[in-house]
């Protein structure tokens, strides 16, 4: 393995250093169909599952192929898309925003093709490679973070769960029957690299126990003062504390009963590790959304406080996502998203109807705008 | 023979949905058999030892991660996220396992020449695995070792005319809905306008002089794709001031039912017929639109444009012709203080190049935050701890009821001095002479 210089001289840095370029202008990648009837749009219309035609006042047609990707996907596996789309897309396709992958045509009679060659490509294990489907009143592909193949504060794995829950969820994938839209998000700890917040079922890492402290190395490794200032709930002050040697080091002392496991700590100081086997899981909020359609966007509410985690099928998060969205699919109106569905029917109808507990633990007690969560009325269901 | 055996992640390799198991094994033997000579600059083997190292997670049930060290590309303070693995003797082909963020073009459009290229580069200098693509947007290379960064950022720039992304206390790298590429709905130019803040704020990318992090979102419409109200300081959301165009001949075809609702988007279940009273008029939140005849109304001034009649009938209704956007600002993640959605400050705005107007807007709430807020403070919890009305202040922008949901249900208003008539210095012995102690 000999090392190949790309031509860039350690010594001289600057010499013909390009930078601030941002990044390739959008226009360069559009395929013809797209780049001529920009902002021409007229309407559009969903065939089957995964397929749809947007139709231009010009009269052209373009029909996108939408195929579940897998967020970590390899070279290889991005080379086979290119391959696709050289076959059948003249070389062209789009990703969205929740990881799908788009393959576009030019004429219907384009589609049939590219979808049976999408459908027809297996792995050894019998999984599709390039399944087509998540539009309209289905279940599209589930956004996610990193998890514990390359996340230093996870408290669950990204990639697995999601694949556990998609293959359970497969049959909204491929169909559209539901009353809305129904977007699932996975952020496998409290920083939420995703907008899981927002999502009508949110899949939560999060952990249960405080801080470890590695007084030893803690003032060596952390600035004390950053992360004390980290912590959103004060529960963290300096401390002398003497090593069982006798020597006295400066370190912290957390405050257990204020901690909320945020790991907030954590992130400005790698001697306060939260992670742990038992501790950590998945929490389940459900009932957001972004959109402004009908009523205003929402945030996800916490529906099940604590699932462990169970590596590698996650099979009671997973039992407990399809259970809402079965009793959801059955319950709603037509056009009524999750959360919707849930305050016209009323929290404690939803708990009874999918069968969770309610649990002091989704009371907020969390700073002032918990008091209005709690309610004030009379109005309530028996 | 793999090289770690890894009895639960094969666990993840049946089901419909693709396998990242299979894919990892997958590359981790086109690496080890290496039909195209490629003269790898980390190791060979960085597939088997993410394979192992995530089996080891798995039976842990804890990451083997470490922080990130400060690694990074010369005069860039983002862009590169180190990380090591807490366990390289037995991992050593992810020893440092660094990402990189490549900013994504507008769209997420591409073409298979340009994708080829990022494939060999990154087989070539890194570990093969990317996220196509990350939260934010950007494409990301999943994984290589401290001296192959500032190669790869050389081939990049020079033979690729690419950049890097944003990370860590600085703008990150902007992204955008399909927009008007290939949606009816979209009310400005999203790649456009992405692009251009982008390129106008390219030092604030990549070199991080902010309290924390900042993200522009920009969703072409009000059903908000990109999800830019939940996660963006500022949220760029296309909108329309005018009426609704309406085409009565498709109205009808909806309700005769040759058009199918919501443009089949509910097909999977029989939900009968359509029932225009019942699935648009009566679900419309403002009550702005009815039946006359065989016409349909809609009072325009009454609409809110929450795009659910549009949605259902998009044959027949069309967003307006004077279109703008929006501007709402403090959205973010949970963490610290709780979430928050962005708040409306700019009702309106033309989306018009140069897009002078909106800079201003952006350069002055910038200017407040790097002078106000502290370190890891978000703009939405500035604008909590020190007040909409600083927000108004320091925008130079006229109070408007629509950047409220309501008005506040308490009176502790804090009035300045001056617009209290005659000021708050006053004499004590003058009050006496009328009021005895």
């Amino acid at each position: 393995m000999a090392f190949i210089s790309s031509g860039y001289d350690p010594k001289e840095p600057m010499k013909d250093r390009i930078t601030d370029i941002g990044p390739r202008k959008y226009d360069e990648f559009y395929p013809p169909v797209i780049a001529k009837n920009k902002g021409k749009w007229l309407y559009h219309e969903y065939l089957e599952p995964g397929v749809y035609v947007h139709v231009s006042e010009t009269g052209d047609e373009v029909y996108t192929v939408r195929v579940g990707g897998m967020r970590l996907m390899s070279v290889g596996f991005i080379r086979e898309i290119c391959e696709i789309a050289d076959k059948h897309c003249d070389g062209y396709l789009r990703f969205t925003t929740r990881n799908n992958i788009e393959f576009m045509v030019d004429s219907k009679d384009k589609v049939k093709p590219l979808v049976d060659d999408l459908m027809g490509r297996k792995q050894p294990g019998g999984c599709y490679k390039f399944p087509v489907g998540g539009t309209g009143a289905g279940i599209t592909n589930i956004v996610h973070t990193q998890g514990w193949i390359h996340c230093h504060t996870p408290a669950t794995d990204a990639s697995g769960p999601v694949k556990a829950t998609m293959d359970v969820l497969f049959d909204d994938f491929r169909d559209m029957r539901l009353p809305a839209h129904l977007r699932v998000s996975l952020a496998c700890c409290l920083n939420m690299c995703g907008a899981v917040h927002c999502s009508d079922i949110a899949i939560l890492g999060y952990h249960r126990k405080p801080p470890m402290l590695d007084h030893e190395y803690l003032d060596k490794m952390c600035e004390i003062p950053l992360a004390i200032a980290a912590c959103p709930t004060a529960a963290i002050k300096p401390a002398k504390v003497e090593l069982p040697g006798g020597q006295k080091v400066n370190s912290v002392a957390v405050k257990n009963e204020r901690c909320m496991f945020c790991g907030n700590c954590y992130t400005m100081c790698p001697a306060m590790p939260l992670a742990d086997d038992v501790g950590d899981g998945i929490v389940i909020m459900a009932g957001g959304k972004v959109s402004n359609r009908i009523s205003a966007p929402k945030f996800s509410k916490v529906v099940v406080a604590f699932l462990p985690n169970e590596p590698p099928r996650w099979p009671q998060t997973t039992d407990c996502i399809k259970k809402i969205v079965e009793t959801y699919a059955n319950d709603a109106r037509k056009y009524e998203r999750l959360g919707e569905w849930a305050e016209r029917i009323g929290w404690e109808r939803f708990f009874e109807k999918c069968e969770l507990d309610f649990t002091h633990h989704l009371i907020d007690d969390f700073r002032d705008p918990a008091y209005f969560t709690w309610r004030q009325t009379t109005q309530f269901k028996f | 023979m793999p090289k770690h055996e890894t009895p639960m992640l094969d666990q993840l390799e049946t089901g419909p949905w693709p396998s990242f198991v299979t894919d990892i094994k997958e590359e981790a033997a086109r690496r080890a058999k290496n039909e195209g000579n490629v003269e790898f600059q980390i190791p060979v083997d960085v597939c088997d030892d993410i394979l192992g190292v995530l089996e080891l997670s798995y039976k842990h049930g804890r990451t083997h991660w470490k922080h990130g060290g400060i690694v990074g590309v010369f005069g860039y303070g983002g862009g590169v996220i180190g990380r090591y693995c807490d366990q390289p003797e037995m991992f050593p082909g992810v020893a440092h396992f660094h990402t990189l963020r490549v900013n994504q073009p507008g769209g997420k459009f591409y073409t298979t020449e340009y994708l080829r290229q990022l494939c060999d580069l990154w087989e070539f200098r890194g570990s093969g695995l990317t996220n196509m693509h990350g939260s934010t947007g950007d494409i990301i290379f999943l994984g290589t070792t401290t001296p192959q960064l500032e190669e790869i950022f050389y081939e990049l720039t020079h033979k690729y005319n690419q950049d890097l992304g944003g990370s860590g206390s600085n703008l990150r790298t902007p992204s955008d809905c399909v927009g008007q590429a290939r949606c009816e709905y979209a009310c400005y130019d999203t790649q456009a306008l992405c692009y251009d803040l982008t390129q106008t704020y390219q030092d604030e990318l990549h070199r991080p002089a902010f309290p924390y992090k900042f993200k522009f979102k920009f969703d072409g419409c009000p059903n908000c794709c990109v999800a830019s109200i939940a996660r963006a300081d500022i949220s760029f959301i296309g909108t329309w001031r005018d009426d609704i165009r309406i085409d009565q001949e498709a109205v009808q075809a909806y309700i005769g039912g040759e058009l199918k609702p919501n443009a089949g988007a509910h097909m999977g279940r029989d939900w009968g017929k359509f029932d225009i009273q019942k699935e648009v008029i009566d679900l419309c939140p403002t009550e702005c639109m009815w039946m006359d005849g065989k016409e349909l109304k809609i009072d325009n001034k009454e609409c809110t444009r929450c795009m659910h009649c549009i949605n259902v009938m998009p044959r027949a209704l069309r967003i307006g012709n004077d279109r703008g956007l929006s501007m709402l600002v403090g959205a973010k993640a949970p963490i610290l203080d709780g979430a928050q959605m962005s708040t409306m400050l700019v009702p309106f705005i033309k989306a018009e190049e140069p897009y002078d107007e909106i800079k201003e807007i952006i350069e002055k709430i910038w200017d407040w935050w790097m002078e106000e807020g502290k370190n890891r403070e978000r703009l939405g919890e500035l604008m909590k701890r020190q007040g909409f009305q600083k927000l108004l202040e320091v925008t130079e922008l006229q109070p408007d009821p629509r950047m409220v949901k309501e008005p506040r249900s308490n009176p502790y208003i804090f009035w300045k001095e001056e617009e209290v008539e005659g000021g708050w210095s006053r004499d004590i012995n003058e009050f006496r002479k009328y009021h005895k102690r």
